[in-house]
């Protein structure tokens, strides 16, 4: 078999997986709120250490 | 003394600050918050920005109703005996701290697992535990922090709405097809017949065919709905000759891979739209903020305190509320039925419904109409008639607000697009015939190419994008349109109409204007101090314009409500209020509020109370004259006649004491006379007269607060700029029409190509994005240059 049918089926199964990873991401909210993401990426730094015995499980 | 400002609000803290930690604040609510941050480790609030915070409202009572099983369930979006999800409007959330510190919500509440700040819609979704907390509670501590939550009756719905995402995923699929058709069809474009490409050309065709198959079929859908539906109303739209080339592309492409005939136009077809989309997307702008869709139910509360015969009281429903019903209005609670006044002292803020920020005193056995506020304690209502049928709401039952505004209205491109198809099919026809005499093998494939060349790509996208441009310009200069199509509306306009009290006029300030004999040093500085101590509104309006005075303790002061006040300092005894409580018996002007004083039982004169016009007001009414047909459509009486005459140009139709149906009506009557209406309104009385014409624009002091109904919404500082908006609007247009010559252009090119028979793909492929890009880059940077001159 010729080298070019791998090719085409590589190039077309990533652009399938990006296609399919796209859609999830769209489905999932990501492009609802395109501001706040931004800021909260910053606050990293800022985030509150929970005190002694607070329990702040997150389920 | 140097007055500080709240280290929590940025408030003055006037004369007496409170010191906490070293930190100033105004009020004890903003010293608790800062207590409660403080105490749990969240100051870091404050780093982030200077003084974010708002001074937490008196809640005491306010949201019993959310302890309701059948409220929890509809507000709720996910519950379950573990956990309970709910979406929290919050005003409020205007800065990284807001976002900072309602996402650290758990360190308050460990009942609360997480909350997720949506910034664009100002909402934060809150997960809980209901098993330690209930909504109520999570309500309560938001509000204790200053972060209220807004809940509406508009909330209280058993349908949530979904969120379109179609436009994306159709993008999205076109992009996909678009850039990998491309890929593909790369070869073809040299023609080099070259052994290798030959063998697999088949092969990369029949792939090509594959991708295409989704592009045609679900993301340009939307092409063949709307052409469907315009040829079914005998509408020739720009949709259909888009939904004519992207099948005609299609077939033949399809018939040519099919006989070995060509590498067909798949390429071209995939670009046409992915552009298509792009400016389908662009034009979308949106703010999420913002809501042009507002009815009553946006303001009123879901529930209300019912009093039973035997005095208890109960949360109910708002539409469960039935003639003769004692329900109880607390402090800063709207009032959801036209009712009578039982018990308690009324003063009945109205502004929402007429945009008059005065508040109106009520006394037991007066008629309260839905919609007002109560501004000060308790009161005891008996409903007269249920929430739909009361007089504000009953407004909304008005056809006009089931009607679509874009219905019949023929966009600049619809119309165009008329006459264009029909001069595609013509020269397509023409062609044709001449082929058939000349050499009928390629007749066939000349029709095609006409329609194929022609499609009208950089048509369809020269509104789009001249509109999605100015409408981010607007909206970066606090003009904000609800769809492309009003600009469109706007730049049509020829009769401006404008509401009166909190339009034209400003809620913040107004003007008073003594009348009588002049009151003396000392008499000034007694009245000065007396209005001071007062809450009553028409004093405090007085005192902030009065001049400054010393401050001094006065001897006695009472104030009486409904009447006025009196005070004592030294020797004068001083009595504010009105005419009838300060005994001046002729009263002559009823239309203006006054405020009359007497001293030592003397009668002096009195203050009397003008709208306070907003600045810009007479000059912008000058540049309209020119252009526009000018009318004040007031609710209000026929007091500022003489003013607004003074202000504005002569030939500005002045009407008062319209009711809601009439201002409606007006703008009907002038519509059938073939004017096309401009209102400018900003209270719920004018929603449907903004509903009715063919632009409306609320103005709003403040965007976050409520606005019904409308087109677009407008700040109330950028008032003056509203003939310079749509001047810009009406250059836009031009710019459109522009950009049509330079797509008729290339067509003209293309079409040469086409009906000679030389159509090549390759010559398709370059025309097709070369004249969608020349066309966008036009009209970004048109409008552009049209943004820099506004400002």
């Amino acid at each position: 078999m010729s080298v070019i049918y791998i090719l085409l089926s590589v190039s077309v199964v990533v652009g399938v997986a990006f296609f399919i990873i796209f859609l999830t991401a769209v489905k999932s909210g990501q492009y609802d709120d395109s501001y706040t993401p931004s800021v909260r990426m910053l606050f990293e730094d800022e985030l509150v250490k929970p005190k002694t015995k607070k329990s702040t499980k997150t389920d | 003394m140097e007055n500080k400002t709240c280290f929590h609000c940025g408030d003055d803290c006037g004369n007496h600050p409170i010191t906490f930690q070293e930190k100033s604040f105004c009020c004890n609510g903003c010293k608790t918050v800062f207590e409660i941050f403080n105490e749990n480790n969240l100051t870091c609030y404050y780093d982030l920005q200077n003084s974010p915070g708002a001074v937490p409202k008196e809640i005491e009572g306010k949201y019993d109703f959310l302890s309701e099983e059948k409220i929890i369930e509809n507000l709720t979006e996910f519950r379950s005996d573990t956990i309970e999800i709910v979406t929290l409007y919050i005003p409020h959330i205007h800065c990284s701290s807001c976002i900072w510190i309602l996402e650290n919500l758990k360190q308050l509440n460990t009942s609360i697992t997480d909350s997720l700040v949506n910034f664009g819609k100002k909402t934060v979704r809150v997960s809980y535990s209901p098993k330690t907390t209930s909504l109520k509670q999570v309500v309560i501590l938001l509000s204790s922090i200053g972060y209220e939550p807004y809940i509406s009756l508009e909330d209280y719905q058993t349908e949530k709405k979904q969120v379109n995402r179609s436009l994306i995923y159709k993008l999205g699929i076109a992009g996909f097809g678009f850039g990998n058709i491309m890929f593909l069809s790369f070869p073809e474009y040299f023609e080099l017949n070259e052994y290798w490409l030959e063998q697999y050309k088949h092969l990369f065709r029949w792939l090509m065919f594959i991708m295409s198959i989704p592009l045609v079929f679900y993301s340009s859908q939307d092409y063949f709905i709307s052409a469907y539906k315009g040829l079914k109303a005998k509408i020739l739209n720009i949709d259909v000759p888009i939904a004519l080339g992207i099948s005609v592309l299609f077939i033949r492409s399809t018939v040519e891979i099919l006989f070995d005939l060509g590498s067909g136009f798949f390429d071209s077809l995939a670009g046409l739209i992915f552009f298509l989309l792009v400016g389908k997307f662009f034009q979308q702008k949106t703010y999420d903020f913002l809501s042009f869709e507002r009815d009553y139910k946006s303001y009123f509360p879901i529930a209300i305190t019912k009093i039973a015969p035997d005095g208890s009281e109960s949360s109910i429903q708002v539409y469960d509320i039935e003639k003769g019903d004692r329900i109880l209005i607390r402090n800063e609670e709207l009032i959801p039925v036209d009712a009578i006044l039982i018990n308690g002292k009324g003063k009945i803020d109205y502004s929402f419904v007429t945009g008059e920020s005065q508040t109106v005193s009520k006394i037991s056995g007066d008629k309260l109409f839905a919609g007002g506020k109560q501004t000060s304690g308790v009161i005891e209502l008996e409903a007269l008639k249920s929430v739909e049928q009361s007089y504000l709401t009953q407004l909304w039952s008005n056809d006009v607000f089931n009607k679509n505004k874009d219905d019949g209205f023929a966009t600049i491109t619809n119309k165009i697009s008329k006459h264009f198809t029909i001069a595609i099919l013509f020269i397509a026809l023409v062609a044709t015939m001449f082929w058939i005499i000349t050499d009928i093998s390629k007749a066939m494939n000349v029709f095609t190419a006409v329609l194929i060349i022609a499609c009208p790509c950089a048509i369809a996208l020269s509104a789009p994008f001249t509109f999605g441009n100015l409408l981010r310009i607007f909206g970066k200069l606090k003009f904000y349109i609800k769809n492309a199509s009003v600009i469109e509306k706007l730049a049509q306009i020829d009769t401006v109409i404008f509401d009166k009290t909190g339009t034209i006029t400003s809620n913040k300030s107004s003007n008073a204007i003594y009348d009588g004999e002049l009151l003396s040093d000392t008499e000034n500085l007694v009245l000065k101090n007396s209005l001071r101590g007062s809450n009553h509104p028409l004093s405090r309006s007085l005192y902030s314009i009065l001049k400054e005075h010393n401050i001094v303790t006065l001897d006695t002061f009472e104030e009486h409500i409904g009447k006025g006040i009196e005070a004592k300092h030294n020797d004068i005894n001083l009595k504010i209020g009105s005419a009838s409580f300060v005994g001046n018996p002729q009263e002559t002007n009823v239309l203006n509020t006054t405020v009359h004083i007497s001293s030592n039982n003397v009668y002096k004169g009195k203050y009397t109370f003008y709208n306070s016009y907003r600045k810009g007001v007479s000059k912008l009414f000058n540049k309209l004259k020119k252009q526009f047909d000018l009318v004040i459509l007031s609710g209000d009486n026929e007091g500022e006649r003489e003013n607004l005459k003074k202000l504005l140009p002569a030939k500005t139709k002045l009407i008062f004491n319209q009711k809601p149906e009439d201002k409606l009506e007006f703008i009907k009557y002038h519509q059938s006379e073939g004017a096309k209406v401009l209102m400018i309104g900003d209270g719920l009385n004018d929603a449907g007269a903004l509903a009715q014409s063919d632009v409306g624009i609320a103005i709003s002091e403040d965007v976050n607060v409520f606005s019904p109904a409308c087109d677009a919404i407008l700040d109330a500082s950028k008032f003056k700029e509203l003939y310079a908006y749509i001047k810009a609007s009406k250059s836009a247009i031009k710019v459109i029409k522009w950009s049509f010559v330079l797509s008729f252009i290339y067509n003209v090119v293309g079409l040469y190509f086409a009906v000679t028979g030389q159509l090549a793909p390759v010559v398709a492929a370059i025309l097709m994005p070369l004249s969608s890009i020349s066309i966008v880059v036009f009209t970004t940077i048109a409008t552009n240059l049209i943004g820099k001159k506004l400002k």
